[in-house]
């Protein structure tokens, strides 16, 4: 997407929001112009910055630790084609399931805090991590490997000059395509047991204190934050694999 | 860089490089592909393994690289048995092997990545000192340079295949194993890296095993014939082809003729 049309695009639910506030015409609907204000207030004065981080440390840790325990498992899995029978049908049994109806177990088990959040988004980022590097690793042609060993490289140095940079895109692919369910699994979890987070501060101004413009700041908050993950993970991903954007 | 070894070559002319005694190989739950095989080969010779697909021509050059290993029998490289792929080995295989996340110039570093991986152990990598200048030299000698920074998709197949003798040539081998390297070039591509792998040989010291199905190949480029039938592969039929790698040879009547004789007896194979 080029510049101009980000631009063009941005202005165009912008004003989308604006006839439709001024048609409607009630508090539960602000302005654009409104909830902007507000959401600078709120920056400057108030706390959003506060949930903002609450809820970004979350989504960050929670991301950091399924790569660092699902990448390796998707590349045995992908290596090992014994271990891929056994575990594989278990993996295909629970990776379409929804993970979003284990909040309230997980909220149940774990309690208060950030603890069960990161968990909720772990467990889903978990299994996509895990299959995408799996089948990436299971992708890597048998003679790719057989020329590197020929050049002196052992299991461990395959893995380092081989398994590694080959499951980077599927890990990067894994994170692009889940940022978003990860968000909003996120605000779910925040809605319950929290004091902290978006999700709640969406949740209290719109429904406990009724002040509906911060309601929106809230939101509007929230999908800068799960926008700029995306994006960055785009371009993180075409900084370390440009090869594959030839 | 290579005046060394040109001198101890001398000492080393008519020193076995392979010796394969009485070796069977079986893939799992798959038939005999070889039993009790035999074959010798010296220091420095060009050898072409020809025969039929499926006929484990593959295999024997997998055997030769440490990366399969044999039921029974014993290989020997240099006097010395394998046990996994041995640093003086260099393999080139039809699909290049490239790495497709790296540059032409990291592909041809890697086999030395690999080794400052390990340090020089002589298990993963040669014990003595192998100069990253060989890096530069090999992208100079296979005319490279233009294309270093390029990623193999956006090369084409003869610069990849370049690409991969560059990258097992920086370690300098004395053992070159090629399975169809060039099955997949056109023809003018293929001609002119034939004529390369041949100048390489000659420079470098080589010895070369290529496995080829194309009758045409293994007379250009195998001063020595290894035919093989149908598995199980039990003789070692051996036509000798001395004149191979004379400049002018694919012209020669000489080579008309072998190509004819190899046809015909590679027919008699199909209809068994």
């Amino acid at each position: 997407m080029k510049k101009s049309e980000l631009i063009i695009a941005v202005l165009t639910l912008l004003i989308l929001w604006q006839l439709g506030a001024m048609i409607i015409n009630k508090p539960i609907l602000p302005t654009p112009y409104i909830v902007s204000q507000t959401l600078i207030q709120e920056v400057i004065n108030g706390q959003i910055l506060d949930h903002f981080f609450a809820s970004l440390w979350r989504v960050v840790v929670s991301t950091l630790l399924a790569i660092i325990i699902a990448a390796p498992i998707g590349l045995v899995l992908g290596q090992s084609k014994r271990l891929h029978k056994f575990i594989s049908p278990i993996v295909y049994l629970l990776y379409p399931i929804p993970k979003v109806v284990f909040v309230p177990i997980i909220l149940l088990f774990f309690g208060i805090g950030d603890f069960p959040k990161i968990m909720i988004i772990f467990l889903i980022l978990f299994f996509q991590v895990l299959v995408l590097v799996r089948d990436q690793a299971a992708g890597i042609r048998p003679e790719l490997i057989q020329s590197v060993r020929s050049l002196g490289a052992g299991r461990r140095a395959l893995f380092r000059f081989v398994y590694f940079p080959a499951s980077l895109p599927a890990i990067l692919t894994a994170l692009r395509q889940s940022v978003g369910t990860a968000v909003a699994v996120l605000f779910i979890a925040e809605l319950i047991a929290t004091q902290k987070g978006l999700g709640y501060y969406i949740y209290f101004n719109g429904s406990t204190l009724f002040n509906y413009p911060a309601m929106y700041a809230g939101i509007v908050a929230l999908s800068i934050m799960g926008l700029g993950l995306y994006y960055f993970v785009d371009w993180f991903e075409h900084q370390v694999c440009a090869w594959q954007y030839l | 860089m290579n005046g060394s070894r040109q001198k101890d070559f001398v000492i080393k002319a008519n020193q076995c490089m392979i010796h394969l005694e009485n070796i069977s190989f079986q893939y799992p739950q798959g038939e005999l592909v070889f039993q009790d095989f035999n074959w010798e080969v010296e220091r420095g010779e060009a050898w072409a393994v020809l025969g039929p697909s499926g006929c484990g021509k593959t295999t024997l050059l997998y055997l030769l690289a440490g990366l399969r290993f044999p039921l029974s029998g014993k290989i020997l490289l240099m006097d010395k048995k394998i046990t996994r792929p041995r640093p003086h080995t260099g393999l080139i295989l039809q699909d290049y092997g490239l790495l497709p996340w790296a540059t032409v110039r990291q592909n041809v570093e890697l086999g030395i990545q690999v080794r400052d991986f390990y340090g020089p152990d002589g298990k993963h990598a040669p014990e003595e000192n192998i100069s990253p200048e060989n890096v530069d030299f090999w992208i100079n000698r296979l005319s490279l340079n233009s294309i270093q920074n390029q990623y193999p998709q956006k090369i084409s197949g003869g610069q990849r295949q370049r690409t991969a003798i560059a990258r097992t040539l920086a370690l300098e081998p004395d053992l070159l194993l090629m399975d169809e390297p060039f099955s997949s070039l056109d023809a003018p591509t293929r001609e002119s890296l034939q004529k390369l792998t041949i100048e390489l040989c000659i420079e470098q010291d080589l010895t070369l095993i290529i496995v080829t199905h194309a009758i045409e190949e293994a007379a250009l480029l195998g001063q020595k014939i290894l035919m093989l039938n149908q598995p199980p592969i039990t003789d070692t039929i051996i036509i000798e082809n001395p004149n191979a790698i004379n400049s002018g040879y694919r012209y020669s009547d000489e080579y008309l003729a072998l190509v004819r004789e190899l046809r015909n007896s590679m027919d008699g194979y199909e209809e068994k």
